[in-house]
């Protein structure tokens, strides 16, 4: 059995890379099962697509192994492993049609009729019409489409996406997306996907890890990954949090409570990490409501009072407001648009929410971590 | 002026439109006008004139007359086509070795280079601040037969493969042959298929030779399909630089070769230098060379055009 042949799940063990003194990747170990959709999700220089060239072969490892099932393939040459790559410009050979460019790789495997399998992947990607085309000739969503039928119809093991969406606009970049997790589904392939776009990551993915300066900090499902963040980090990254820090004061029965600048929060035991001492309380923008100061909170809630609303954006299916509290942080909120009174920024309100919808992270973090990152990335 | 204040009548506004349209029409020709004149003077009337002369018959006290007397094409081919065989072999030789020294060297400076690129590829140009005369007279004195080149060669019997491979007559002499002939016009000529060359390289993405890699192919295979085609209007450029001076070149065949290796410029030269009746054969072999010249470039641009070159 050559290395083409290998089958199975995708096994990194405590692969690392070193560029000079950098750490690109630090002691990685991961599984990704076959068949699985996959997203690493990080900012860029976190170290992803490092770890998807090491993958593919186009980066060796300092130190690690790399298996696909119970073959190695760590200093494997790329063209020998069973792993195809969908390349961040898509790098489409501009000398050959998009007919020649499919069938690249199932003629340098020596396969001698192609047309059949072309044919059939270009219709796959709905691209049929446009084979006798040049790269240049096609829009960014057509040539991004090339690009995934020249790696798919070579029915790799393992499929790398290294950013693949990222110089689509955004319209075409959902379409992009469902088509995509559609042609996934249809060919039942392991998907490893680079991005830096939590969004996309959250709609394509079954199992997302999000990259921080070459470690995993934290993989899971996208709900897992949203709902009940490791660290302050995933917490800011993945979509946005309050994070408030705190103590934690007690523990009745499942129910912890956490004392942060003089107000007590209630929130499940199960989804707090710290049983005691310094903790992080947190909780999501559309799960916090807001009433005007003074004004009554439903039994059982946890209310942060003494807010001044710094600034409302109404955007239609909901209000966004971010609203500073008496110890200086902004809070932000977004309230469902259900007919409610829009508060003007100025205006005294508190923040409530219902305490299972809280979170507790470790104490003594950057509350601010991952949030700039994501700013930075989106532009 | 009539259409500002008469926005409404249609003719005058076409008439301005026509207005415009004749004076951007002769701009183009105007541009043209001195590249034209140019080689109208310095190209077509001195084809012209070689054509005529070719076809002319007389000695230069009694003066020449157009006659169409076609024993100067004749006598070309049968009295120098030693000669032309050898500008053909030498030209063609020079272009290939240039290739194939010049595509690993110019490969090397666009992908590897990095920021000593453009100090690199100034080196492959330095040469020529020196007179072309001057480099092929250094080169003969280095080659000559008591220089150390020809020790070196004779010491370490390489010059003695070199004569067993037809490249030499003896082990003790590298001038006069047709191997220094050679040596020398690639000496000269390797940086007119450097630049073009380069130049095409260094506009291929090298994560196309990534893409090539993770797509089942091994390094040659990778150069194969995917850098040697994107290379190609390059290699045609640059064989076409190199291989039309050379197939005209006489100074490396006059300075480092012998009259056992002279080439057709030497012909025309000594021709049309000679005696009385040279002129009309000079002029044909001039006619000879520039259409045999052209007709080869045709066809192998041709050939190339469809990409079966390999």
């Amino acid at each position: 059995m050559t290395t083409l042949d290998a089958v199975g799940d995708l096994r990194l063990t405590g692969l690392t890379k070193r560029f000079g003194s950098f750490t690109a990747v630090d002691d990685l170990d991961l599984t990704i099962p076959q068949g699985s959709f996959f997203a690493l999700l990080g900012a860029s220089g976190c170290g992803k697509t490092t770890t998807l060239r090491m993958v593919s072969g186009l980066e060796d490892p300092t130190a690690g192994r790399i298996y696909l099932g119970d073959t190695e393939v760590t200093h494997t040459k790329p063209y020998k492993r069973p792993v195809n790559t969908v390349f961040q410009n898509y790098a489409l050979f501009p000398h050959l049609n998009i007919y020649d460019n499919v069938a690249f790789g199932l003629r340098r495997r020596g396969v001698k009729d192609v047309r059949k399998q072309v044919e059939d992947i270009l219709a796959l990607v709905e691209l049929g019409h446009l084979a006798k085309r040049k790269p240049t000739q096609l829009s960014g969503g057509q040539q991004q489409r090339v690009a995934v039928a020249r790696a798919l119809i070579n029915q790799p093991q393992v499929l790398l996406l290294d950013e693949p969406l990222g110089a689509l606009d955004l319209k075409l970049r959902r379409q992009m997306q469902i088509e995509l997790k559609r042609i996934q589904t249809e060919v039942g392939l392991t998907f490893v996907h680079v991005t830096h776009d939590q969004e996309e990551a959250m709609t394509m993915a079954d199992t997302i890890a999000v990259m921080n300066a070459g470690r995993i900090e934290q993989l899971g499902s996208p709900e897992e990954l949203y709902e009940n963040p490791a660290t302050t980090f995933v917490a800011n990254f993945l979509g946005q949090s309050n994070l408030v820090a705190g103590t934690v004061a007690g523990k009745e029965g499942d129910v912890v409570t956490v004392e942060a600048h003089g107000h007590r929060v209630a929130l499940p035991s199960a989804r707090c990490r710290p049983d005691s001492g310094a903790a992080i309380i947190g909780v999501r923008p559309e799960k916090v409501q807001l009433v005007a100061a003074g004004g009554a909170a439903p039994d059982g809630h946890n209310l942060l009072a003494g807010g001044v609303v710094s600034d409302a954006s109404f955007i239609g299916v909901s209000t966004q407001y971010l609203v500073k509290m008496p110890w200086g942080q902004e809070l932000a909120v977004f309230e469902q648009n259900t007919g409610k009174e829009i508060f003007r920024p100025g205006s005294e309100v508190s923040l409530h929410w219902d305490p299972t919808q809280t979170f507790g992270l470790d104490g003594g973090q950057d509350i601010e971590a991952g949030a700039e990152i994501d700013d930075e990335a989106a532009k | 002026m009539t259409a500002v204040t008469a926005p409404a009548a249609p003719p005058s506004l076409a008439e301005a439109a026509g207005d415009h349209q004749k004076k951007r029409n002769y701009l183009p020709y105007v541009l043209l006008a001195p590249g034209v004149a140019w080689l109208v003077v310095f190209f077509l009337i001195p084809i012209f004139y070689a054509v005529s002369a070719s076809v002319q018959t007389g000695s230069l006290d009694m003066g020449f007359k157009v006659t169409w007397d076609w024993a100067n094409y004749q006598s070309t081919f049968s009295t120098y086509n030693t000669e032309i065989i050898h500008s053909l072999i030498y030209s063609v030789a020079c272009t290939v070795i240039c290739l194939l020294l010049g595509f690993p060297l110019a490969y090397f400076i666009a992908f590897r280079g990095g920021k000593w690129k453009n100090l690199l590829m100034a080196l492959v140009i330095a040469p020529a601040f020196t007179s072309f005369l001057i480099r092929t007279i250094a080169w003969e004195t280095i080659l000559s037969d008591h220089g150390w080149v020809t020790r070196v060669l004779s010491d370490t019997k390489v010059s003695s493969v070199m004569v067993h491979l037809g490249l030499l007559t003896n082990s003790h002499q590298l001038l006069n042959t047709p191997f220094s002939v050679i040596f020398g016009m690639v000496y000269n000529f390797l940086p007119f298929t450097v630049l073009p060359l380069y130049t095409s390289l260094e506009k291929i993405d090298p994560r196309l030779h990534e893409a090539g890699a993770d797509l089942y192919s091994s390094a040659y295979k990778t150069w194969r399909y995917v850098t040697w085609p994107l290379a190609l209007p390059g290699v045609i450029a640059g064989t076409l630089l190199t291989f039309i001076p050379a197939v005209g070149d006489y100074i490396n065949a006059y300075m480092l070769g012998s009259p056992n290796t002279q080439v057709i410029g030497q012909v025309i030269e000594n021709e049309a230098l000679r005696d009385v009746f040279g002129y009309p054969i000079a002029s044909a072999m001039g006619v000879i060379l520039t259409f045999g010249t052209l007709a080869i470039v045709l066809g192998y641009v041709k050939k190339a055009g469809s990409e079966d070159l390999l």
